[in-house]
Order: structure tokens, then C-alpha cells, then sequence
């Protein structure tokens, strides 16, 4: 059974694309956060277009509100942007750009030769976050506790690292 | 299916070369976020096209994502602590840990 493949996700991998390669490719950092806004944004899309709504929302409140808004205060606390132009890539541009091309080739020839998928007979229902919510406080109970565990932690942590120290 | 994995592919490979190429720390760890959303695409892509029980590839998804979250949170207050010592943010001006 191959899924339909509509003309938004052409549209969506095209936005991914460019504004990911525009994000490794700019020269001002800040730009770079605009277009990283984008790209994830987009790919919320594309968790739309294979039925995963509560991810997509997730997607947007996550990255698009929370790491975006960090990334660009750092930008913002830890560069001068506007005074000068600053040479922001390493010299290893050539090897990794032959390690990046040789790595995607490698990927999509693997994924095209495989074709004994164990394709899924019907599709995915469209209560999915209902069911998700029921797995995470049932089946799932342990790793949720634990992963907010995590980020209890994560967030003591970068309070605890980042504060300035009393002299 | 072949597409999604595909775009997950090129988009990982992208975000390989941001973190390969970059001086900048964090566009490091945005070229890292890139990374994070190709695997959270192929899990997504593997849970709705084949056969699982139930929605376990959104479920852990969803912690790469928490996980991502804590570490982005996490490395942007080392980026702040590494300005505030160094005054630069560029990899070569912390190499304090080379031998």
C-alpha cells in the first residue's frame, strides 16, 4: 500500500530544505535562528501530513516558542551582530561537504533498495491524541516520569550553570 | 514512505554539515536541532507506514523531543558560561581541553 503523497509535502520538503541549507549556509547568525524557525515549523507540517497532530502541536509549542526564543537570547547576549562580518564557517568545508553528499547518497540508495517493508494494512485513526494520552499514563508511565525527571534537572542545571557567581 | 525517509536523509545530512562546518557554537547546536527533527521524521514516518502496535514511534518522538528541549536549554547556558570566560563563542577560542 503506498500512501498518496500529497502536493503540500512537496511544498513542505522544499521549505525544509532550503531554509535548512540556508541555515548552514548564512553568514549572520541571527538569520540563521530565523530560518531554523522555518524549518521546524515546516516539519511540524509534515507531522500533520502523517497523523500526528499532538507532535505537530508539540512541534510548534517547543521549538518554535521555546528553543527558538533561547537560541536567539544567546545570539543576542553573546554576539555582536551588527559591527562586523565575521568568517563563520571552519576550513573544513570541501571534506565535509564530501562526507554530508556521500552520507545522503548512501541513505537514500540503502532506503530505495529495501523493499520488504511490512507495510501497516489500515490507516492511523484520527483520535491519536486520545490514544497517546492513554498509552503515556499506562504502558508509558515510567519513562514520562522519568523524562520530567530530566528536564527538572536540565533546567536546575542551566539555572545553576549559568547564574553568576558571588565574589 | 521512500519520501519522507529521503527528506529525513538529505535533512540529516544537512544538519551534519552545519555542525561539521560551523565556528559558532550555537550554530552548532541549531544545525543539531536539524539533526534531532530528521530522526523525529523517520520515526513518525515508520510509525504511520508500518506495522506497530499502536502509536509507539510518536511516543518516542515525543521524548526525543523533551530530550532535545533539555539539551538545548542545557548546552545554550554552557555557550553563556563559555562567553562569559572567554568573551568569544567561536570553537577555537575555547581549547582549554585539548592536552
Amino acid at each position: 500500500m503506498e500512501h498518496q503523497i500529497s502536493s503540500a509535502f512537496w511544498v513542505l520538503s522544499f521549505v525544509i530544505l532550503t531554509s535548512a541549507i540556508l541555515l548552514v549556509s548564512l553568514k549572520n547568525v541571527f538569520h540563521c535562528a530565523l530560518f531554523m524557525v522555518l524549518c521546524l515549523f515546516s516539519v511540524a507540517g509534515i507531522f500533520i501530513l502523517l497523523d500526528a497532530e499532538f507532535l505537530a502541536a508539540a512541534q510548534v509549542l517547543i521549538y518554535v516558542g521555546a528553543v527558538s526564543i533561547l537560541m536567539i537570547f544567546a545570539i543576542m547576549l553573546t554576539n555582536n551582530l551588527t559591527n562586523r562580518v565575521i568568517k563563520q564557517t571552519n576550513e573544513n568545508g570541501l571534506v565535509s561537504l564530501f562526507v554530508c553528499l556521500s552520507f545522503a547518497v548512501g541513505a537514500i540508495m540503502l532506503i530505495s533498495k529495501t523493499h520488504s517493508w511490512n507495510y501497516r494494512a489500515n490507516e492511523l485513526g484520527h483520535d491519536n491524541s486520545l490514544i497517546l494520552g492513554k498509552y503515556l499514563m499506562t504502558e508509558f508511565m515510567l519513562p514520562f516520569e522519568v523524562i520530567s525527571v530530566l528536564l527538572l534537572a536540565a533546567m536546575i542545571g542551566a539555572i545553576a550553570l549559568a547564574r553568576k557567581e558571588r565574589s | 514512505m521512500f519520501y519522507y525517509l529521503a527528506l529525513a536523509a538529505m535533512l540529516f545530512s544537512i544538519g551534519l554539515f552545519g555542525v561539521l562546518t560551523r565556528r559558532n557554537t550555537i550554530g552548532i547546536l541549531m544545525s543539531l536541532e536539524l539533526m534531532f527533527n530528521a530522526a523525529n521524521i523517520n520515526f513518525v514516518a515508520f510509525n504511520k507506514f508500518i506495522v506497530t502496535d499502536g502509536l509507539t514511534g510518536q511516543i518516542f518522538a515525543m521524548f526525543i523531543i523533551a530530550v532535545a528541549a533539555a539539551e538545548a536549554a542545557l548546552g545554550l547556558a554552557i555557550v553563556l558560561l563559555i562567553y562569559r570566560n572567554w568573551r568569544g563563542i567561536d570553537t577555537e577560542h575555547y581549547n582549554v581541553m585539548k592536552w
